[in-house]
């Protein structure tokens, strides 16, 4: 079977300095990968690679079968990457919820302004996805007024309703105070019993352990070593990755 | 006190149509100048923002120069300069276009510090739902950058409001020149100079009010 997404010799350099040094990966539909690594190892770079807000590079994406960002051999703009990346749902680090819309408005407008829906359905989706994530008790409050746990939670309902092939987590609770990650672990718990292809960046070992089905460990812009999440994480192989997870322990 | 007084009390029927009528020139002055500032503004920010260096360069040296010039002089050298060159404006058009030239300068700095205020990620993440640059910018990052910039808008427009008194030198009979010629008319400077003064600060009052209550808390 064809996997989802494929991801050939992805490179992407910052004048000389080369963050990512060739990764190849293949995401199968349903399942859930964890990008696990030391900060500046490169997987944030990685997963913004994929819907093009980094623009790679050398190396190929194909989600689904289509090349993402090229177009007949070009490269394709940001007007032209739009319906791409409308394919991919994104949750960011620091939620980067729009304060001048309310929370429901937040989830409904992509659906209005991308696809077409009218504003009751739009608005009928949007409060579907606030309910996923538990949020329809705060559909008309203005995102300054939720703590960090429920913006992420509404970011989460706002990727939902891109109905996405696949949904990109990057770093979702590393801004997080820690009384507040679990609701949005468990929010992407729910998520992933419900078979949703999921790629996360993480610092939460535990929840990657538990949750992916595989774990991709990157060190120095490479994948250092990749397998079952279980395997990797109890008994990694590669003495990179032994060092970073008993670190990460301590 | 009552010698202070009294000349209002005799000359209120001349004075008040006259000081009205001058009021309405000099709103109307700043209404169309400050609107062709806020069009030529935006404009000159987005412009500040583009990719093409040499437009971006064009548009910091006219700030530049404009900042650096008096209003005065720009106002001089379109009414009186450019007829030379065979261009040829009446005074109140004149008036306000070099109002224009020179407060789009400040309104292009304002909109341009509102565009960098707004976070990166504000930008990505509408990008990232599938959004076109054009969408991104005009549903997400422009409301956003408007919201910021209309306190300090409303205080630049009482700026351009006291500014306007300028046109009376090159013969808009706007407040300033009507007060001028009634002072030299009924041999009453000081009345009439405060009546004036109360002219533009009934005017701008409302304005400096609304801004107020418009900043965010923390300018307050």
């Amino acid at each position: 079977m064809n996997p989802l997404l494929r991801v050939t010799g992805l490179t992407k350099s910052y004048g000389p300095v080369e963050v990512l040094k060739g990764i190849d990966f293949k995401v199968a539909a349903g399942e859930k990968i964890a990008l696990i690594g030391p900060s500046g190892s490169g997987k944030s770079t990685c997963l913004r690679c994929l819907n093009f807000l980094e623009k790679p590079s050398a190396g190929e994406i194909h989600l689904d079968g289509e090349r993402i960002g090229v177009r007949l051999g070009r490269p394709m703009n940001d007007r032209q990457l739009a319906p791409q990346r409308a394919e991919m749902g994104m949750v960011f680090q620091l939620f980067n919820l729009w304060p001048h819309l309310s929370v429901t408005e937040n989830v409904a407008i992509a659906a209005r302004k991308v696809r077409g829906l009218s504003a009751r359905e739009a608005r009928e989706l949007a409060l579907d996805m606030l309910a996923k994530v538990h949020m329809t008790h705060r559909a008309a409050a203005s995102p300054q007024e939720l703590s960090g746990g429920q913006q992420q939670r509404v970011a989460i309902a706002r990727a939902l309703a891109q109905k996405p092939k696949l949904m990109l987590f990057d770093e979702p609770t590393s801004a997080l105070d820690p009384e507040l990650v679990h609701e949005v672990l468990k929010v992407m718990e729910e998520l992933a019993a419900e078979g949703r292809t999921m790629l996360i960046v993480t610092h939460e070992i535990a929840f990657a352990r538990d949750i992916a089905d595989r774990v991709l460990f990157l060190d120095g812009g490479r994948i250092v070593e990749g397998g079952p999440a279980r395997e990797l994480i109890l008994s990694p192989r590669e003495p990179r990755t032994q060092a970073f997870l008993r670190q990460i322990r301590h | 006190m009552n010698r202070f007084i009294q000349p209002y009390v005799d000359n209120a029927g001349e004075w008040l149509p006259l000081l009205l009528e001058a009021m309405g020139k000099t709103a109307l002055l700043s209404i169309c100048a400050f609107a062709l500032s806020l069009v030529f503004g935006l404009l000159l920010a987005v412009c500040r923002n583009t990719r093409w260096r040499w437009l971006e360069r064009g548009v910091a040296l006219y700030v530049a120069t404009v900042r650096g010039v008096p209003l005065l002089a720009i106002l001089f050298l379109l009414y009186f300069g450019l007829p030379g060159a065979g261009v040829t404006f009446d005074a109140f058009t004149a008036a306000v276009l070099a109002l224009a030239l020179a407060f789009a300068a400040q309104v292009a700095e304002l909109f341009r510090a509102g565009l960098m205020a707004i976070p990166a990620g504000q930008r990505e993440a509408a990008l990232a739902v599938g959004f076109t640059p054009y969408q991104s910018f005009t549903l997400i990052v422009l409301p956003q950058v408007v919201r910021i910039s209309i306190a300090p808008l409303i205080v630049t427009f009482v700026s351009l409001l006291k500014d306007s008194s300028l046109a009376s030198l090159i013969t808009v009979d706007e407040l300033a020149l009507t007060g001028r010629a009634m002072a030299t008319e009924y041999f009453l400077p000081l009345q009439i100079y405060v009546a004036v003064g109360l002219c533009y600060f009934l005017i701008a009052w409302p304005f400096s009010l609304l801004s107020k209550r418009l900043a965010p808390p923390a300018a307050r």
